[in-house]
């Protein structure tokens, strides 16, 4: 086995029905699954002597509200034998729970963690599964789309208090979203005006 | 008389000198001897994917330097490659060797900083005050080159910000001619020494078989024996064309990978010495106006710079849409950036893999059964820099 494209044949004839698609850009493979289908695809592509994936690099979701299933889960591996990278991903929805991998690679604790914290996506059978990169008692998931750039509380210290409180966030001036759409095309009325006419 | 065993929690940290940073630590004790190590982190998190989805993708390459702020240029250089990638843009020769001069540059501070804070961590105070020194030059060379010490902003998709000033390129070339004296010396302070190596070797092993399973990268791989280095396996920008050798370690204790780091200084100024020699002339940057602002001068003449240069400054560039991941090799591990456009001026995700977050990790496998006075060498050899981890 030698190029990408060998990869991509091997792996969808031995997984034939776990693989819903595959494809190569940039030299990559991308893979999708059904999340039920995970753990076997990630045993085989592991330990089969012709893919070797022994390291997982890292994991992540994607946040994509409008979609029927939210969020989109990646999964990216990385084989040092064959010098390849495949890129996994599944489809879930909001409140889908989804099998945690420590028992296949033990680095994913962290990475697993670290996406319930951002997203609120939680993981099955996960030995510990806290918050890791927010604040103690943090509420809300910063990285779901819904989650406001600056966040709902603010802390300072308090010369009354004598300790470190924490306040709803108060800004002078409210955060600014640029409509950023191509200025020349004309304003967005003006945009849904040519729609409508088209 | 049964003799009840008692363990005894200490919290090591968010301010602890030996932390690196704001680390907390929670060490479960019996006596002296580490039994489970639970490390906090997250406390100088300050939502960088966040932010980046909400700015243009020029604005969103300073973020790159906050992140692991001892080699920002390393990090500024994934998440441009993976722009170029996307926007299939290309480098100019001279801008590709002036990126990788400075991601050698990077990668000697790092290492200048790991090495001798590590033996300050186990009780040399010397190493620190001779490395500092080179350390300064080098952040001279960042300055002059892009105005800043520290967040550089300097390396930008399809190229570099600027060419070198005038008298940089003589500047670099006499440091390459002097540094390797400096590495020999900080050598004689340590590599032989009696306490640095008691306190350093067959400590905090790493098997080949766990350093894949925790993800590890870097020296942290290397250093067990595993021959892997991004730079030579998955070559980006003009690594090809340069010639430079690997160390790899033999038994993945915290001394291999202090070795390692060494050899890996000496490497990185071969590799600037041969980048200058083969330096060509040119342009530094892509010359496509879509994606590079106008030279300064020509926007008092020219109205189609002037436009570019508004549009670029206000909407920035579209990205079209597509997914990538682009790694390079920085000098803690493999740094990544996952990277989702939407056709928008806008990253729509930007995931960014630190790889002193995964290294961290394994903190607890680490140290179990180890001293608490171990718990600085390791977390040293680790080279952890709270920027990347927490992000």
């Amino acid at each position: 086995m030698n190029t990408i494209t060998d990869l991509e044949k091997k792996i969808n004839s031995e997984l034939t029905t776990k693989i819903k698609s595959s494809y190569i850009r940039h030299n990559q493979l991308y893979l999708n699954i059904d999340s039920e289908d995970l753990k076997e695809v990630l045993v085989f592509l592991k330990n089969s002597a012709s893919t070797k994936f022994r390291q997982l690099i890292d994991i992540t979701a994607v946040d994509y509200p409008e979609n029927n299933q939210r969020f989109k889960l990646i999964y990216l591996l990385l084989s040092h034998e064959f010098n390849s990278r495949i890129i996994l991903s599944y489809s879930i929805n909001e409140n889908e729970l989804i099998p945690s991998i420590t028992d296949i690679f033990p680095s994913s604790n962290w990475m697993e963690r670290e996406v319930f914290d951002m997203y609120g996506i939680k993981f099955k059978d996960h030995p510990d599964l806290r918050r890791i990169l927010t604040d103690y008692n943090f509420e809300g998931f910063p990285l779901r789309k819904d989650f406001p750039l600056t966040g709902h509380k603010e802390v300072r210290y308090s010369e009354d208090a004598k300790k470190v409180i924490y306040e709803p966030v108060k800004l002078e001036q409210n955060y600014r979203n640029f409509d950023y759409d191509s200025p020349w095309e004309g304003t967005k009325y003006l945009k849904e005006i040519n729609k409508k006419n088209d | 008389m049964t003799k009840e065993k008692k363990t005894l929690n200490l919290n090591f940290g968010p301010q602890h000198p030996a932390a690196h940073g704001v680390l907390r630590l929670i060490l479960e004790l019996d006596g002296e001897v580490v039994e489970k190590a639970d490390p906090h982190i997250g406390l100088l998190h300050r939502g960088t994917e966040k932010l980046i989805e909400h700015k243009t993708y020029a604005q969103a390459v300073p973020y790159f330097d906050r992140l692991d702020y001892v080699a920002p240029m390393n990090q500024e250089h994934a998440f441009a490659l993976a722009i170029e990638k996307i926007l299939n843009l290309e480098v100019p020769i001279r801008g590709q060797f002036i990126r990788v001069i400075f991601c050698e540059i990077g990668r000697i501070l790092s290492h200048i900083l790991n090495v001798t804070t590590q033996a300050m961590d186990v009780g040399a105070l010397t190493p620190t005050l001779w490395g500092f020194e080179e350390r300064e030059k080098l952040m001279g060379f960042y300055e002059r080159v892009s105005g800043s010490r520290l967040h550089a902003n300097y390396f930008r998709p399809g190229g570099v910000h600027q060419d070198l000033p005038r008298g940089l390129y003589e500047d670099i070339t006499k440091f390459c001619q002097e540094f390797p004296k400096i590495i020999d010396d900080l050598e004689t302070l340590l590599t032989d020494n009696r306490i640095f190596k008691q306190r350093n070797v067959d400590i905090g092993i790493v098997t080949k078989q766990d350093a894949l399973d925790y993800s590890f990268s870097g020296v942290m791989l290397r250093g067990s024996g595993i021959a892997w280095d991004l730079r030579k396996s998955q070559p980006y920008d003009c690594y090809e064309q340069i010639d430079f050798k690997i160390p790899i370690g033999k038994n993945g204790d915290c001394y291999d990978r202090y070795l390692c780091r060494i050899e890996e200084m000496r490497e990185s100024v071969n590799i600037i010495n041969q980048c200058l020699v083969k330096l060509p002339k040119g342009p530094v940057k892509t010359q496509d106006a879509k994606v590079t602002p106008p030279p300064k001068k020509e926007l008092k003449n020219s109205m189609e710079a002037l436009i570019h240069h508004f549009k670029l400054f206000t909407e920035g560039y579209r990205v079209n849409k597509d997914e990538i991941y682009k790694a390079v090799e920085a000098p803690k591990g493999e740094f990544g950036v996952y990277l989702i456009s939407d056709g928008s001026n806008k990253p729509y995700k930007c995931k960014i893999r630190a790889p002193g977050f995964s290294h961290l990790q394994a903190m607890d496998y680490l140290i179990k059964g180890h001293m608490l006075a171990d718990v600085p060498a390791v977390l040293g050899s680790m080279d952890i820099v709270f920027g990347e981890v927490d992000r």
